[in-house]
């Protein structure tokens, strides 16, 4: 049964592209082609296009990702235990407690370090 | 439908590949349907709110200007901006639609009618929705534009970040219903989960908010700061298929939040075998989704938009945090009084009289249940009562400095020896 379950997931994968792949394909047989060398340059507020696309940006969006991943890491952690919460004791629980303490020291310490600050 | 195509005559490995490509046809049709019919809702909707009539002109009530918006998008002409990375480019919008629509694999219509009933569900709609953050990466990074990147930059930032407390509040109907399976989900919902656990609804709700980009998160869009954001190279069918992914998303979080918190396809009568049932299942939960989608286009068209600092520190400051503590609360308390569903069945058996009947119309295990529920709720209710004494200091703490602030304040003056306090003769009219 639950091969049979993945083989749909399987087709959808499949499918799931063509469904929107369809109307572009269709825009592209019923659209005007008429490109200009001003067309084609990259929108700027109107101006002429000056310098590169890869700017600087924020550091801040680093470390957003790094914490993102510890606590990413740990939900993955904590799906498991919540599927089997109803047959677990005590001790699982307070295993679980401590795990997410953990994981809320490293909250803590970004936070008075200021890396969710947007500086 | 497998067994009627076998009685056909057909191959057994034939009709089940048959029956589940039609599946898959039937669930995705279903979801871009509504795309159609839902954007005249939204737009009918916004209309009304600011006073104005919405769209009114294409047909009746302005039906078909969904119709008139599509054939206007299929004759653009589609630019791809020089120096873009073509193959990025183009995928980021099958992405983005094919991510959302993906979802609707494990969305329960109604007992009987899913299109795959996973065991992971929980987990894989979770992992499948985040091929839409890609997706916008991609198009950013593709569109060789620095709108563009600087927008897709903003754009992961938020919603990677509002993953955490989203997933941390989909734990708790997991946690409560033993299982990641959707349909499971449901079946074991005997009291909505929004009863149970009204603080982790609340916090699927606001996350899922910020996953879709709606106002008062919509910094995706930010049309007055960052020119479009991350979509602003694309024109044509590819922009058109990046509105319809944003559109799908919002109504399926909406289908998410009332399987996981408001019961799912459950209702009077949606567990009678057969057709009659999954029909009715099915349109208890489209209702239950349309009110959900009601409060997200009310909250759309009501709520100014929030700066972006304010936007992550809201998250990690206090969604995050909370999510966390309402997770242990719950697995706290509801290990304090396990639902006894054999004991309860037995006094159920046992009970005769008026007794009996009360067994009989709420069903054994939902009575097994009221005990945790009750436990669990009012923890929340102390727990939302002590947050909000907390935010409450918060906002007192803020109010003071902002007032020393105020005090401190000087107004510039050019030369320090004539502050400006003094004033200034005139020199006459």
């Amino acid at each position: 049964m639950q091969v049979n379950e993945w083989i749909f997931i399987g087709i959808f994968f499949a499918i799931a592209w063509i469904f929107p792949a369809a109307p572009i394909i269709m825009a592209q047989l019923l659209r005007p082609k008429r490109s200009t060398v001003a067309k084609m340059e990259t929108y700027e507020c109107g101006i002429e296009t000056s310098g590169d696309a890869w700017v600087q940006f924020k550091v801040q969006y680093y470390l957003y990702a790094l914490i993102f991943l510890i606590f990413d890491i740990e939900t993955i952690f904590l799906f498991p235990w919540a599927v089997a919460y109803n047959q677990l004791g005590l001790f699982a629980l307070f295993e679980m407690v401590i795990f997410i303490l953990l994981l809320a020291v490293a909250l803590v310490y970004a936070w008075r370090k200021g890396a969710l600050e947007w500086a | 439908m497998i067994e009627f195509l076998v009685n056909q005559g057909w191959d057994k490995d034939v009709a089940t590949g048959v029956a589940l490509l039609l599946g898959v046809v039937a669930v995705s049709t279903f979801g871009l349907l509504w795309i159609i019919l839902g954007i005249w809702v939204e737009r009918k909707f916004a209309g009304r709110v600011q006073d104005r009539l919405g769209p009114n002109r294409t047909g009746p009530y302005g039906l078909f200007q969904t119709f008139a918006d599509l054939g206007k998008l299929l004759t653009k002409e589609d630019i791809t901006p020089q120096g873009a990375d073509k193959v990025i480019y183009n995928m980021a919008p099958l992405i983005s639609v094919g991510a959302v629509l993906l979802i609707w694999a494990v969305v329960p219509f109604s007992k009987e009618w899913i299109g795959s009933d996973l065991n992971v569900g929980a987990l894989y709609f979770t992992a499948v929705g985040s091929f839409g953050t890609l997706a916008i990466l991609l198009a950013g990074w593709g569109s060789n534009n620095k709108y563009a990147l600087l927008g897709a930059f903003r754009v992961i930032a938020q919603l990677v970040s509002y993953e955490v407390p989203m997933v941390l509040s989909i734990l708790v109907p997991v946690l409560l219903s033993g299982s990641m399976s959707m349909q499971e989900i449901v079946n074991k919902q005997n009291i909505w989960y929004i009863f149970v656990s009204p603080i982790a609804a609340l916090l699927f709700f606001i996350s899922s908010l910020a996953e879709v980009g709606r106002s008062p998160f919509d910094l995706i869009e930010a049309e007055s700061e960052i020119v479009a954001g991350f979509n602003i190279e694309y024109s044509g069918m590819k922009f058109g298929m990046f509105y319809a992914a944003e559109f799908l998303h919002a109504f399926t979080i909406c289908v998410l939040a009332s399987i996981l918190f408001l019961g799912g396809w459950r209702g009077i009568g949606a567990e009678i075998p057969g057709v009659a049932g999954s029909l009715l299942g099915f349109v208890w939960l489209f209702t239950k989704t349309l009110g959900v989608y009601f409060l997200l286009m009310l909250i759309r068209n009501t709520v100014p938009r929030i700066r972006i600092d304010q936007m992550m520190a809201f998250n990690w400051k206090f969604l995050v945090p909370l999510s966390l503590v309402n997770l242990l609360v719950v697995a706290f308390v509801g290990k304090i009084l396990q639902p006894d569903y054999v004991g309860v069945t037995a006094a159920a058996t046992a009970s005769s009289g008026l007794l009996s009947l009360v067994y009989q119309l709420l069903g054994p295990n939902l009575i097994a249940e009221i005990p945790r529920a009750v436990v669990i709720f009012i923890a929340s209710v102390i727990l939302w009562w002590l947050v909000s004494m907390v935010m409450q200091r918060y906002a007192i703490f803020e109010h003071l400095k902002a007032q020393t602030l105020v005090k401190e304040y000087k107004p510039y003056s050019p030369s320090p020896e004539q502050p400006t306090s003094a004033p200034v003769p005139s020199a006459g009219r």
